[in-house]
């Protein structure tokens, strides 16, 4: 049985928290996501959880560490300056491997910026943020329905790995509205979490969630088995969505909001002559560098458009699996400025002219 | 014979860091023997903070999980909304809590967030070997106040308990002091008190404790105790601040 509804991104990020079983949320307001918590204000009631307005973000991303770290699924949500806040956070449960859901509806920066959509977070939340050595596994969806089955997917990654997943979506994904297939019921795996500081442990088992560990050996080895469990994402869990590939000269990699643009420009490409393909990454962290890479050594590509709503921060993941073999060149814009299909289109005829 | 003092099973048994003389120790063995006496060793959720007592996860027989710097309450709110049930408690300094962690105690309190933090006041910041703490006397001297601690650039020490008793969410605040024998049983007392309070879901508690540093406060041992109740309470003056059930047992 399922539910066809019309639905803003944010609030199938919301509804698809609650499908996958989480009833814990803790954030702070901030555009462009507060429908989320809006939605879930409401929505927790309905399902005897919690929803907690917390006084910062980076108190709600301590009541995460918490909550979670007791054992729940926890979600909070926020946008780029209140990530910025939540990167302590993040470090802290990489080390001590709590499974959390974070989501980033982002939006433009540096500093207080602005309010409309952009990608400018993507070092931040694939690259790290917070201090030390660690990964968050990160998802971008490219459309309402999709973020609604990645968010719920994002529960069952985070409790498999004890890793914290970040959704990380533009201001445009959150906002839009598109129809969402609710299935009524869920195939939810319950995940057992005996490491948890439940306060219900049997015999002498004493549970302690933490990331502190002075004997450089012990910290070693904690550090040696965290790369040990990426590598392990990495060999797994790279999800990627290609079009056109077979003989496209030209390659777009984009994601989220630019992926969607770059979709109508193949089509507009093609009936010009143009072949254009795609590498849409879905994990940007597992980041898909072997299909990347493969595509590189295609005799029939020419080169590579890396697109997106920043200054460049994806295209460094492309060039390095590209590895030199073709031209990988950048088109960005910032501030809030969406590029136009004729715009990419305008540098798709460009390079395939040989004019760049 | 009739065995008099056991040592509480509150307690893991693993062998303490503090130094000679400082009373950090009694304190845990306060909240372990509540913890025993109420008989809820087994269910109950402590959060460790960042400063001497960083790893007293090891200390404390109960579930632990240790917080970010500041971030104790935070934490035991999320433990909290997920146990209910359970006695959860933070244990923190007067640098974790009064300063960067300012924040996370005003509103865990203003929220009636139903924990109980047991906060020890030693007016000096421990573990990072004795900087100027937000609880630091005027005229006391630190290693980042080497002239002593002068309002007029470093502004005056905060009094938490009077000014978290304010808030309606609190429900129970009281300031003891380790200086003494008696004061030490009436801590006890006082913790045993919020557990209570806490677990009849009367709101949020905190136990203020003035404590010892004799390493960084260069005191011996004795002096340390002196020092607690000629120099710190006149400044922090003990006694009950909040006490929802005010005219009853206290
Ligand atoms: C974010 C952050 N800033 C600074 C520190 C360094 N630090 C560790 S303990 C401490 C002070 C703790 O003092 P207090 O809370 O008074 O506890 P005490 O050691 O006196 O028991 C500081 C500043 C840290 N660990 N994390
Ligand atoms: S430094 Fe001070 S607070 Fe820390 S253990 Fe030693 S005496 Fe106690």
């Amino acid at each position: 049985m399922s539910n066809r509804v019309l639905m803003k991104g944010n609030e199938a990020i919301a509804e698809a928290a609650v499908k996958a079983g989480c009833r814990h949320y803790f954030g702070y307001p901030i555009t462009p996501q507060t429908e989320i918590a809006h939605y879930l204000a409401k929505r927790m009631k309905d399902v005897d959880g919690v929803f907690l307005q917390a006084e910062s973000e980076v108190a709600a991303i301590n009541m995460v560490y918490g909550a979670a770290g007791a054992g729940a699924r926890v979600l909070t949500s926020s946008s780029s300056p209140g990530i910025s806040l939540k990167q302590e956070g993040f470090s802290y449960i990489a080390g001590a491997e709590i499974p959390s859901v974070v989501v980033n509806v982002m939006r433009c920066g540096p500093g207080l910026g602005g309010i409309l959509p952009a990608q400018g977070d993507y070092f931040q939340c694939v690259k790290g943020g917070g201090h030390g050595d660690y990964k968050n596994l990160v998802l971008a969806a490219s459309g309402v329905q999709e973020l609604f089955s990645l968010t719920m997917e994002a529960f069952d990654l985070a409790d498999k790995y004890r890793i914290l997943v970040v959704i990380l979506a533009d201001g445009t994904i959150g906002q839009m509205m598109e129809p969402v297939i609710i299935p009524e019921d869920t195939d939810m795996k319950i995940f057992d979490k005996p490491w948890a500081a439940s306060g219900k442990k049997g015999g002498n088992v004493h549970h302690t969630i933490k990331s502190i560990y002075i004997d450089p050996v012990v910290l070693e080895g904690l550090n040696n088995r965290l790369q040990s469990k990426y590598r392990e994402i990495e060999a797994n869990e790279v999800r990627v969505e290609t079009s056109a590939l077979e003989d496209a000269e030209i390659v777009i990699t984009a994601f989220g909001t630019c992926a969607r643009i770059a979709k109508n420009v193949i089509k507009e490409a093609a009936r010009e002559g143009i072949k254009v393909g795609l590498i849409r990454p879905i994990t940007l962290w597992p980041f898909p560098v072997e299909i990347i890479s493969e595509t590189a050594r295609k005799d029939s590509v020419k080169a590579f458009l890396d697109i997106e709503l920043n200054a460049g921060q994806m295209v460094e993941d492309v060039r390095l699996a590209v590895n030199g073999k073709k031209e990988v060149l950048f088109h960005g814009r910032t501030g809030g400025m969406i590029p136009s299909q004729e715009e990419i289109l305008d540098i798709v005829r460009r390079i395939a002219g040989g004019g760049f | 014979m009739e065995k008099v003092f056991k040592i509480t099973k509150g307690l893991t048994g693993v062998p303490m860091h503090y130094c000679p003389g400082c009373t950090h120790g009694i304190v845990h063995r306060l909240v372990a023997e509540v913890l025993e006496e109420m008989d809820v060793i087994e269910s109950a959720i402590g959060v460790s903070s960042v400063g001497c007592t960083y790893n007293n996860y090891d200390y404390f027989a109960c579930d632990m999980l240790q917080a970010a710097h500041g971030r104790a309450p935070a934490v035991a709110t999320g433990v909290k909304r997920v146990h209910p049930g359970s006695l959860v408690f933070t244990y923190q300094g007067d640098g974790d809590l009064a300063a960067i962690g300012t924040a996370e105690i005003v509103h865990a309190a203003a929220r009636g967030e139903r924990i109980t933090t047991i906060f020890v006041n030693n007016a000096i910041y421990g573990m990072t070997s004795g900087q100027m703490a937000p609880t630091t006397l005027i005229g006391q001297v630190t290693t980042t106040t080497p002239f002593g601690r002068d309002a007029a650039i470093h502004g005056y020490p905060i009094r938490m308990s009077e000014m978290l008793s304010t808030l309606d969410g609190a429900a129970f605040i009281q300031r003891v002091s380790m200086h003494d024998v008696r004061n030490v049983r009436e801590a006890k007392k006082a913790i045993t008190k919020a557990f209570r309070l806490q677990s009849e879901g009367a709101g949020f508690t905190m136990v203020e404790i003035l404590s010892t540093c004799p390493t960084n406060w260069g005191i011996d041992p004795v002096g340390s105790l002196e020092w607690i109740k000629e120099m710190m309470i006149p400044q922090y003056p003990l006694g009950v601040y909040k006490d929802v059930t005010a005219g009853g047992d206290k």
